[in-house]
């Protein structure tokens, strides 16, 4: 399956500024992102380093007016979102990529029941010669709550979503995803502000509902234990540029990169051994960006030329690519 | 036990928080938030109070603080019965308890400099004159690593982890010897968790602190607890020391979160036990369930543990568990 050249999502050096008072946050800076068909992708860094960002420049969602992409391309199956007119990208939207957003009690609107959202989703992604009766929203939305295992799906319908707990509306969230063909899911940390046993729960379905319908997936999360359990491949991000990308089982043996090193290793182990010291410092204000490697800062093997130019993606062994140069020398 | 309770710095008995929400057909309806908790925190250790949201882990430490005024039962801190209200306890008794709360921007307030943050608990703990103040205040800076230049910013012009720290520095400045963590690192990443967890584990070590360390992360409890106690649906499942509890748990419901833990190595997979699947969602605190609050989601139920609640069993010496699985077998050895 990997091998193949069967590439869904490409997204190249794509660079993503929000407009402020006083200049520009430089959000992404350069990220490399290639999902292949059927592929379990994780996106693992910590908060403000970019994940939702690039998700969101994917579905082209951004704050309207308020961002600007001054380099980058995003290919989905060989088309550049970023050239996309406003019916394409709709179409993209409705018919090819979903999303499950992170805060389940936000992402639902409060006035209106499960089912009519539900509904909606099944409504708008029909193509033009499909027929959408409304007696074929009602089974096919009442077919989705059921592949979630939500108990008595009939009645869920007719409910409103503050009636649910938060792990049955992300449920719902995830059957309004999967209720309509997709190519791709973007799921943006959905079991994170869900209980432990809860969000076992939550992933099991999801892995489950994956596999069955050869769905992509990308895994935003900033938990590398669920990174590894969840994903064939994963991306860490730092202040908006991957810095490493490998299998689960290579990064979490032999790591390169200093952040996903010092990264692992602030993860606390249930074999216990207490808790290494974390990472020093903070993440660089993205108005004005440190010049060159943007980790230098934290880094304890800083070195001349980390202050130059960013260091770009380098294969240092098959499928494991690092953006350092303590690699490269 | 007798020589036990000599080192015991709190001990709660039998505690019962219910908050009456309205009026049914059947009488006032209550949120059975802590349901009859009997629990008790030596002095020096860090106990883990460890539950899924809704399991009452907060409404216990805030029924120690004296925010909320217990229904019934006791709570002795050092002997004394401060199961009362905080205005009625007195001011030595409050100085000894100490609070950080889950997230630092809103325990902040965010229109104070640091500095009058700081000066609270001086000005209300100590007869020091305000000149003292100060010196104090950058002592106590120092100690969560910060520098003395902090006093002059405000909460919301420095970052989370900074935050919490400053949360730390003000429970640690009238000298307790209590303190409740009540998730202090869940809404940090964990660069900046480990960062905070090893100050901490310093400072209790300095200063001779007890913690009750209130979390959901059991692997974060596996490194800073001494003993780890469970909740569910306001009362306790099963109380260890950490490392028995992750070798050789025994109630279901421990089994069931430990196997839910994303790991992020082999061993630590090896270490698990075998996978409970869970399945279900913690019912409603106002309708508890009949017998065990847990056998509606418990995977080894037994009809006996829908009808009778189980009764506390020390399986092992130090080891709690309230099952009725491991009654039986107990009444079996003898």
């Amino acid at each position: 399956m990997k091998t193949e050249e069967n590439i869904l999502l490409n997204i190249k050096d794509l660079h993503v500024w929000y407009r402020v008072y006083g200049g520009y946050l430089k959000v992404l800076n350069g990220v490399h992102l290639m999902v292949r068909e059927g592929e379990r992708v994780g996106l693992v860094g910590e908060a403000g380093c970019g994940k939702t960002t690039t998700m969101k420049s994917i579905l082209q969602i951004l704050p309207p007016g308020d961002f600007h992409i001054p380099r980058g391309q995003i290919f989905y199956k060989g088309q550049d979102v970023l050239k996309m007119n406003f019916k394409e990208i709709q179409s993209l939207r409705s018919r090819e990529i979903a999303m499950i957003f992170q805060d389940p009690t936000t992402a639902l609107n409060p006035v209106f029941t499960i089912g009519s959202q539900i509904g909606a989703v099944i409504k708008y992604s029909a193509t033009f010669e499909e027929s959408v009766h409304k007696e074929k929203i009602k089974t096919q939305s009442i077919k989705a709550l059921k592949e979630v295992y939500l108990p008595d799906p009939e009645r869920m319908c007719i409910n409103y979503p503050f009636q649910l707990s938060g792990g049955m509306r992300q449920r719902v969230c995830i059957a309004m995803a999967i209720s309509s063909p997709r190519n791709l899911l973007i799921a943006d940390e959905p079991g994170t502000s869900l209980d432990v046993t809860i969000q076992d729960q939550i992933h099991r379905l999801l892995n489950e509902l994956v596999e069955k319908r050869n769905t992509a997936i990308i895994l935003i999360t900033h938990s590398l234990g669920v990174a590894r359990e969840m994903t064939d491949r994963i991306y860490v991000m730092y202040a908006g540029t991957i810095v490493e990308t490998t299998t689960p089982e290579v990064l979490f043996k032999n790591p390169v990169h200093p952040y996903t090193k010092g990264l692992l290793a602030s993860v606390p182990k249930i074999s216990g051994g207490g808790i290494a010291k974390g990472i020093p410092g903070k993440l660089p204000s993205y108005l004005n960006p440190p010049s060159g490697c943007r980790f230098r800062l934290r880094c304890e093997q800083e070195s001349p030329i980390c202050l130059e130019e960013p260091p770009q993606l380098f294969e240092i062994e098959k499928d494991h690519l690092v953006a350092c140069y303590l690699t490269q020398r | 036990m007798e020589q036990a309770t000599n080192n015991e710095i709190l001990k709660i008995e039998k505690l019962k928080k219910y908050f009456h929400i309205g009026k049914g057909k059947k009488g006032p309806i209550y949120v059975h938030a802590v349901d009859g908790i009997t629990l008790n925190i030596k002095h020096g250790e860090t106990l883990g109070l460890v539950g899924e949201s809704g399991s009452g882990k907060s409404t216990i430490a805030y029924t120690v603080v004296g925010m909320y005024r217990p229904t019934s039962g006791q709570i002795m801190f050092k002997g004394k019965n401060i199961g009362i209200e905080a205005s009625k306890r007195s001011l030595s008794s409050k100085k000894e308890i100490q609070i950080v709360f889950q997230d630092p921007g809103s325990s902040l307030n965010p229109r104070q400099t640091i500095e009058q943050i700081l000066a609270l608990p001086f000005r209300i703990h100590t007869q020091m004159p305000k000149r003292q103040f100060r010196e104090k205040m950058v002592e106590l800076l120092e100690k969560v690593e910060l520098s003395p230049d902090y006093l002059y910013k405000s909460p919301p012009s420095i970052g989370g982890g900074e935050k919490q720290m400053v949360a730390i520095a003000r429970a640690m400045a009238p000298n307790p010897s209590l303190i409740i963590l009540d998730e202090p690192t869940s809404a940090l990443d964990v660069s900046v968790q480990a960062k905070i967890i090893n100050k901490l584990i310093d400072l209790q070590k300095e200063m001779n602190l007890t913690y009750l360390f209130i979390t959901h992360d059991l692997s974060l409890m596996r490194n800073v607890a001494n003993r780890i106690s469970i909740m569910y649906l306001g009362k306790i499942c099963e109380v260890a020391e950490s490392v028995t509890f992750f070798e050789k748990p025994l109630h279901p419901y421990t089994q069931m979160l430990i196997s839910s833990v994303p790991v992020i190595t082999e061993e630590e997979e090896n270490l698990k036990p075998q996978k409970v699947i869970s399945i279900g969602e913690i019912p409603s605190p106002v309708n508890i369930p009949t017998g065990c609050s847990f056998h509606l989601r418990c995977p080894y139920k037994i009809p006996i543990c829908s009808k009778v609640d189980p009764e506390m069993i020390e399986f092992s010496p130090g080891h709690i568990v309230r099952c009725h699985l491991f009654a039986k077998l107990e009444t079996k050895k003898e």
